[in-house]
């Protein structure tokens, strides 16, 4: 048996989306830009992506621009908006387990002279309300905080966040990475009022390469690609249509049956959760998020359990995957103060509509039987 | 314009008595083999040196950089052939030529003409001065000179069937040709240093194989792809290298059931050290090449290499043993396996590296705990080697 429990590094594209991204660089390639027909039908596609997605957000299609994926419409988001607001402060306020395309941004931000002000989370990885009700300051710019976090899954309570900012700061602008949110759990900025939310396609079986920023209207930014001027002169650059479209139509199918292909979802986690934790020395870190289960395997470096799991056909996570090439223990795990033995041995399992029940027992049997043998060989 | 020819100096060949004819002639195997892909080119032996014909049109910076990786070339001067043997083609087409090769001419040279076409007919010692003179009247104002003593520029001009000039020497890796000097199988472990030992051998003229113990799930398969790109590297200079992976799990878990962790580390390179030398036999190598550098890590202490080395009766060549580790990086940056060495994936042994290893074991007190695996290890052993996995890089 196979079983892909990694969908949180990446989902495999739905059927549809294949055949209108072949169907686009087949027959209508034109570019958007153009004037003659074969650009209009080209921009039609970005147009009903747009639409499609914005209604999923309950938000104006005008409000959405596709980017390459989460990296750049995370990187545009804040770069973006200290560029366009730095004469009214350089300062920025995000938390502690940020996605490294968050992170890293920061850290260059900070490089250009910007002041940045990472809040603590608790056991469970929940941003720390009242630390940053402190943090806030006259000159603070921006609030970045992820929505669903991409290691345990624990989902920030942005409602909370944006009204003690909107308290504190009218003019802050909140930005939420909701790469892992969306798709997952109801997401609706304009309800929860945030002003700029990063996505991506190949999350929500929709192709590599595809991302999308919410970006609620009037809101001041400044382009980071400069160029022809596409997509309101914010993201230059011939749209990747093919993509575009494919995370239309990955958006469109995620949410038919959305809360029934969730709950099952969240079954097969809490089902995998409650077996899997019922041998010894096993621990669950899970936040709420119902596609993220991260467990600890005491006694059992996670990359060994990967690889054995690997063998059997079952493919899982260590840390995040997009950052799985450097080798550091994890910051997330670090920061909700898991100890030491548990830091190196956990891995994380990720749930998609693909799943079943079966796969989730047949991971627990391959798991139960590899735990004995696997931490019989430790550095002694 | 690229050039017509090129000449190629090789240092220890001229060296090799007898065997000369042979070592030149795999040194222009190995030329031809890596020029192939890239044009036509002729590349032939005369007047006792070699040469690179060109017959089509080729990338320059894409030949030099073969060719500067072929072990035996010392040097490769790039050559302006003139085919009239008239004076005036002939000086006409020196100035050209340092007019191409050298945009600053603020510099010192001296003229070395050879007349061995004694049908032309002005001496050599005539033509030094009539063609030295030719290049002060066309660059002197720009600031060339001649110094017969101490020349930054030494510009040399054959005159045999055609007439050749060439000033300028691209130094080449050194060594000797590939294919010269036995075989050899190295142990690969996907760190800095197996990498470098491979290519010191293999500079000395030494085929390569190599082995790399795998040990699923303990380590990963990136680990193996990264040897894999390491080899692929090393044999950018050796030649291709016949990869042998052992999957050395079932042989390491045996070890750790049994023996005393402290001597995990000796007991599990005495197998593999046997396994390499089983291998080695098998096809034909007379060596094994390790990576080793006294004192680097406990099982690298002259006690432990001495045990180790008696696990073997197959002579083991550790040409990095004197070196420093700043030393090693040094030359791995220079052959461009540093960058992947560093990559960072599990190799096989941190699991069962102990915290404290023995530093000064005894072959007594190792071959005690080894009596251990007697009965067990030898179907293991067995089944390794029946199940390698053998890759060719190229």
């Amino acid at each position: 048996m196979e079983a892909y429990f990694d969908n949180a590094a990446t989902t495999r594209v739905y059927p549809e989306v294949k055949d209108i991204m072949i169907k686009i660089m087949e027959e209508d390639y034109g570019n958007p830009s153009s004037l003659h027909m074969k650009g209009v039908t080209a921009e039609k596609y970005i147009r009903e992506a747009s639409e499609i997605i914005a209604k999923t957000l309950k938000v104006e299609s005008s409000e959405i621009f596709f980017t390459s994926g989460g990296t750049e419409s995370n990187n545009l988001a804040l770069i973006g908006t200290a560029m366009a607001h730095k004469r009214k402060g350089m300062h920025i306020i995000s938390s502690s387990i940020e996605h490294a395309s968050v992170i890293s941004t920061l850290e260059f931000l900070k490089d250009q002279g910007f002041e940045v002000t990472f809040i603590g989370v608790d056991e469970k990885g929940i941003i720390n309300l009242s630390e940053l009700e402190a943090a806030i300051r006259k000159d603070t710019i921006i609030v970045s905080c992820m929505y669903v976090n991409n290691e345990i899954g624990a989902v920030q309570p942005l409602n909370e966040i944006s009204k003690i900012v909107r308290r504190k700061n009218p003019e802050i602008i909140i930005h939420t990475d909701a790469v892992q949110a969306y798709g997952k759990i109801p997401v609706f900025p304009k309800k929860t009022d945030i002003d700029i939310m990063s996505l991506s396609g190949h999350k929500i079986h929709g192709p590599k390469g595809s991302g999308a920023l919410y970006i609620k209207n009037k809101t001041l930014i400044k382009p980071i690609i400069y160029g022809g001027g596409q997509q309101k002169n914010i993201r230059s650059g011939t749209e990747n249509v093919p993509a575009i479209a494919g995370m239309g139509v990955a958006a469109k199918k995620t949410f038919e049956n959305f809360d029934e292909k969730i709950e099952n979802i969240r079954n097969i986690k809490d089902y995998f959760i409650k077996k899997v934790t019922e041998l010894p020395e096993v621990y669950d870190n899970s936040g709420e998020a119902p596609h993220i289960a991260s467990i600890s395997f005491t006694g059992v470096r996670s990359e060994v359990m990967l690889h054995a799991l690997e063998d059997k056909g079952i493919y899982v996570s260590s840390g995040s995957a997009c950052s799985s090439n450097k080798k550091t223990v994890s910051g997330v795990l670090t920061s909700i103060g898991l100890p030491e033995e548990r830091l190196e041995s956990t891995l994380r399992f990720s749930f998609g509509e693909d799943n079943t029940i079966e796969q989730a027992d047949y991971a627990f049997d391959v798991i139960s039987k590899l735990l004995p043998m696997l931490r019989r060989y430790v550095r002694k | 314009m690229n050039y017509k020819m090129f000449l190629i100096k090789y240092a220890e060949i001229g060296t090799k008595g007898k065997n000369r004819y042979v070592f030149e002639e795999i040194l222009c195997k190995r030329m031809r083999a890596r020029l192939k892909p890239l044009g036509k080119f002729e590349v032939k032996r005369a007047y006792g040196r070699i040469y690179i014909e060109a017959f089509s049109e080729y990338d320059y910076d894409e030949v030099i950089s073969k060719l500067t990786g072929i072990f035996g070339i010392a040097g490769i001067c790039p050559v302006s052939v003139v085919n009239e043997l008239e004076y005036d083609s002939i000086a006409k087409e020196l100035v050209a030529f340092i007019g191409r090769e050298y945009e600053n001419k603020n510099f010192t040279f001296k003229m070395h003409v050879r007349r061995n076409n004694k049908t032309f007919p002005i001496e050599s010692m005539e033509m030094n001065s009539r063609l030295g003179g030719e290049l002060l009247d066309a660059y002197e104002n720009e600031g060339l000179s001649v110094d017969v003593h101490n020349p930054d520029v030494m510009i040399d001009v054959e005159i045999r069937d055609s007439v050749y000039i060439y000033s300028k020497i691209i130094p080449g890796p050194g060594g000797l040709p590939v294919g010269t000097n036995g075989k050899a199988v190295a142990l690969l472990s996907g760190g800095i240093d197996s990498p470098v030992a491979a290519y010191m051998i293999a500079k000395r003229g030494v085929e390569i194989e190599a082995v790399y113990f795998h040990a699923p799930p303990f380590t990963s398969e990136r680990a193996k792809e990264k040897v894999k790109d390491l080899a692929r590297i090393v044999a950018k200079y050796s030649g291709p290298i016949k990869l042998h992976v052992v999957n050395f799990t079932e042989c390491q878990l045996a070890i750790y059931d049994n023996c005393p962790h402290d001597q995990l580390t000796i007991i599990m390179k005495r197998i593999m050290f046997k396994m390499a030398e089983d291998i080695a036999k098998k096809d034909d190598c007379q060596c094994i090449v390790t990576g080793e550098s006294i004192g680097q890590v406990s099982s690298q202490t002259t006690f432990s290499l001495g045990v180790i080395n008696e696990a073997v009766d197959m002579d083991v060549f550790r040409p990095l043993i004197g070196l420093d580790k700043q030393e090693i990086i040094d030359i791995a940056e220079k052959i461009g396996t540093y960058e992947t060495s560093i990559l960072p994936y599990e190799d096989c042994c941190t699991t069962f590296v102990a915290k404290h290893p023995v530093t000064k074991p005894t072959l007594d007190l190792i071959q005690k705990s080894e009596k251990k695996l007697e009965g067990i290890i030898e179907p293991l052993y067995k089944e390794a080697l029946e199940t390698v996995e053998v890759i060719n890089i190229r």
